[in-house]
This record gives C-alpha cells, structure tokens and sequence, in this order.
C-alpha cells in the first residue's frame, strides 16, 4: 500500500513539474528550465515520449520471457502473463507513436516522414498486430499459447534490429542517427541537471506503473479463467 | 539426416513437377502483379529507384502467395501426422526450406528478367553486388516465410494471415535488400555496400538459427 502512495506522489510530481515548470533563457531556480531554440516549451514532451517508447520495449521484451518459460514448461499461466504484458506493450506503443508525431510536427514540420526510427516503432505496432491477429484465430488454448509464443520469440530477433540498430545507422531526422553528432539527449546526458532528474524520475515512475499495471493485469486475466471454469463445472 | 531431408524435398519437388500447379498460378501472379504494376503507372517515367523498390514489392507478394503452400498442402491432404512419424522435425523442415529455397529462386529469377525487359529504367550496373543480394536476399526470404508458413498452417489461419504475420519479420531484410538493389541500380562499388550486406548475411543466420530451434515446439502436437 505505501509504495502505491509513494508511486502516486512520485507520478504526480513528474506530470506537475514536466508541465507546469516555466522555460526560461537563464535557469536561475531550481524548477526552471533552460531554453532550448527551435523547441522551447515544447521540449517537454521529452518527459513522455521517451519512458513510452522505453516501455514499450520493456513491455515486448517480458512478454518474450514468459512466451519462453511457457514453451519450456506448458504451463498455461506464463502465456497469461505474457499476454497482459503484450496489452500493456500495445498501447505504450500507440502512445509512443502518438507522442512522437505530434512532436515531428512542430520539431520537424510534419506528423510522419519516414524517419528510420518512425519507420521501426510502426514495425513494432505491426508485430504486437499481427501477434493479436495470430492469436484471435486459434480456437485451442494450448496451441494459440504454443503458437503465439514461438512467433514472439522470431519477432523478438528482429526487435534489436529496429530498436537498437537501424536508427542509429542510417540517416534521419531523430536525435542519435547518423546524421547527429552525438548519441542523442538521453544517452550522451546533455540535458540540464534538473532536467535530467525530472526525466529520470519520470523512466522510473513510468516503470514501477508499468509492472503494477501488469501485475493487476495478469491476476484479472487468471481470475476471470478460474471463475469460467467454475461456471462451466456448475 | 541430410539424406532424408534431401528425400523430403524431392518428393516435394516431383508431386510439384507433376501437378505443376504451384510453379503455373505463381508465374500468373508474377505476370499480373507486373502487369498491374504496367497499368498503374501508364506513361509516366518511372526512376530507377522506384523500378527497384517495386521490384521488392513484386517479390514480397509472390512470395505471401506461394511460400505457405509447403505445409498448408500437408495440412489439407491429411499427411502431416505421417510426416510427425516418419522423420525428425529438424528433418522435415530442412526439407520443407530446400523446395522454398528452390522455388524462392525459381520465382525471382523470373521477375528478375522479366523486370529488366519491361521497365527500361531497371539497369543493373553493378551486376556482382546485384547477383550477391539476390543470392543472400532469396535465402533470407526463403527461411522466414518457411518458419512462418509452419506457424500458419497450424493455426488453421492460411491465406489472409501470412502476409500479416511474414510482414513484420521480413521488414529488416526488405529494407535492406532494398538499399542493396537501388545500389547496384546506381553503380555504387561492393566495397561501399558492405555493411548493408552485413546486416543480410546476419539476418539469414539468425534467423535459420532461430527457425529451427523453434520448429520443434511448432511442429510437435
């Protein structure tokens, strides 16, 4: 109970302060922000989109490991466990995507360009699709649970490939590819001290959402099974 | 092992060769998708570069529309508990994955020269670097669309499912192929092109690697 009050204050805290912090061109107090040209109040949405899009591959990369313990050892609650993380994947995916187009639109004048990183978190939604897809048209539950898992773990090799790999190669328009000179603002740690702690605070946050979101998630899903085979045993 | 593998894809090959039904629908398609492809542009000059991204579009689709026929054919004949019998599932899929390669490169082939005589715009200059990706590509192509074609045929799901899910697990190995034809379109020399093929050598092994030690879990009922 008292880490979910801690979460809420520490939640509420970095919305407050990621929104109503003022920008200004010389940060004098400690809840100022420095000002950024070409972005100015809209840099942060940098306190949203990252710990979306980070999470998002949290949320793949769990729903892989529970497709791999089921495949190891059959046992029906892994597959639930990874289907409440692929849910939850879904929609921090939706959001990232969301969250870096409007910020596309004023950063680089339009909502999608193709930029390579663009181009792979729309990969990612075409996987958790299809993986939906795959299992919404398997009847038996252990095969859609066999079946699903393996085309998680092949999806899965092609993740790091996206993710990882190709933004950072090749040329576009996202902080970090090749066009840029450094690794971009999140991994070079060229923000602002305080800038920095709100972000860190908002990954963390976001995180420790994320599992109890899961967590609440997978138990309801369990639930609701135990309670239909009670039905149908009368 | 190999021996029975090799078995498999012969038996493959000669009911294919008999019936020829997979290799006649497949030239069709490749015939109507570039005659679509013919129709939709009209007069307009198309650059090179779009000849070679369409080139990829033409391979992609033959392939959702002719690759999942090695196991949906089992499935709808009754044989593959026969199948389950008789060899081990590394076995089958080896076998399964030689008549795809075979057919992957008998299918590109094709759209390869038909491409060349139709759009004037598609001329090779760098035919070494053009022949290395096709190579490494239909190989990468082949793997994938065999490991999914196993999961498909499973699932009961067949035709509208496979491009949905062969999509997204293609998508690496399409955008670089891509780059790698519009390169040998251009001229560009291998040397600057090997990072591209690279990314393609590490595509094909990891996902031969992956499909195989997956089959098993894919297979075994």
């Amino acid at each position: 109970m008292i880490w979910k009050i801690f979460l809420f204050l520490l939640l509420a805290f970095v919305s407050i302060a990621g929104i109503a912090f003022p920008i200004v061109e010389k940060p004098s107090a400690w809840y100022e922000f420095p000002l950024i040209p070409g972005l100015e109040e809209n840099a942060k949405i940098i306190f949203f989109h990252v710990p979306t899009a980070w999470l998002t591959v949290v949320a793949f990369f769990m729903s892989t490991i529970y497709s791999f313990k089921y495949l190891r050892k059959k046992n029906l609650d892994d597959d639930v466990k990874s289907y409440a993380a692929a849910q939850l994947g879904m929609i921090f995916c939706i959001l990232a995507t969301v969250t870096g187009a409007v910020w596309a639109k004023f950063a680089w004048g339009s909502y999608w360009s193709w930029d390579p990183r663009q181009t792979s978190i729309f990969a990612l939604l075409l996987i958790y699709g299809a993986w939906f897809a795959l299992r919404s048209s398997i009847e038996s539950e252990e095969k859609r649970a066999t079946l699903s898992s393996v085309y998680s773990m092949i999806a899965f090799v092609t993740v790091p490939f996206f993710i990882f790999i190709m933004p950072r190669i090749m040329t576009g328009l996202h902080p970090g590819s090749a066009d840029d000179s450094n690794a971009g603002p999140v991994v070079d740690f060229k923000m602002n001290g305080n800038m920095q702690l709100i972000f860190f605070l908002s990954l963390i946050g976001f995180t420790i959402l994320y599992f109890w979101m899961w967590n609440v998630g997978y138990r309801s899903i369990l639930l609701r099974e135990k309670l239909d085979k009670k039905l149908i045993r009368g | 092992m190999n021996s029975k593998s090799y078995s498999l894809f012969l038996k493959d090959f000669k009911s294919e060769l008999r019936t020829r039904y997979a290799i006649n629908a497949l030239a069709m398609f490749i015939i109507v998708a570039i005659s679509v492809i013919l129709f939709s542009v009209g007069n307009e000059k198309i650059s090179p570069s779009l000849t070679g991204g369409l080139f990829w579009v033409v391979i992609f689709f033959t392939a959702m529309s002719g690759l999942s026929r090695a196991f949906v054919s089992e499935e709808e004949r009754g044989t593959s508990l026969t199948l389950q019998l008789i060899a081990a599932p590394s076995t089958v899929f080896l076998g399964k994955l030689l008549f795809n390669i075979i057919l992957v490169f008998a299918m590109n082939t094709i759209i390869a020269v038909l491409y060349s005589a139709i759009f004037e715009a598609f001329i090779i200059q760098n035919f070494v670097l053009f022949l290395v990706s096709f190579v490494l590509g239909n190989i990468g192509l082949a793997v994938s669309s065999t490991i999914i074609a196993a999961i498909i045929a499973k699932a009961g799901a067949k035709g509208t499912l496979y491009p949905v899910l062969s999509f997204p697990i293609l998508l690496p190995l399409i955008l670089t192929s891509v780059q790698l034809t519009l390169f040998s379109l251009d001229g560009i020399s291998f040397e600057r092109a090997k990072f591209e093929l690279a990314i393609v050598v590490s595509y094909d092994i990891i996902m031969l690697t992956a499909s195989f030690m997956l089959f098993d879990f894919i297979w075994k009922e």
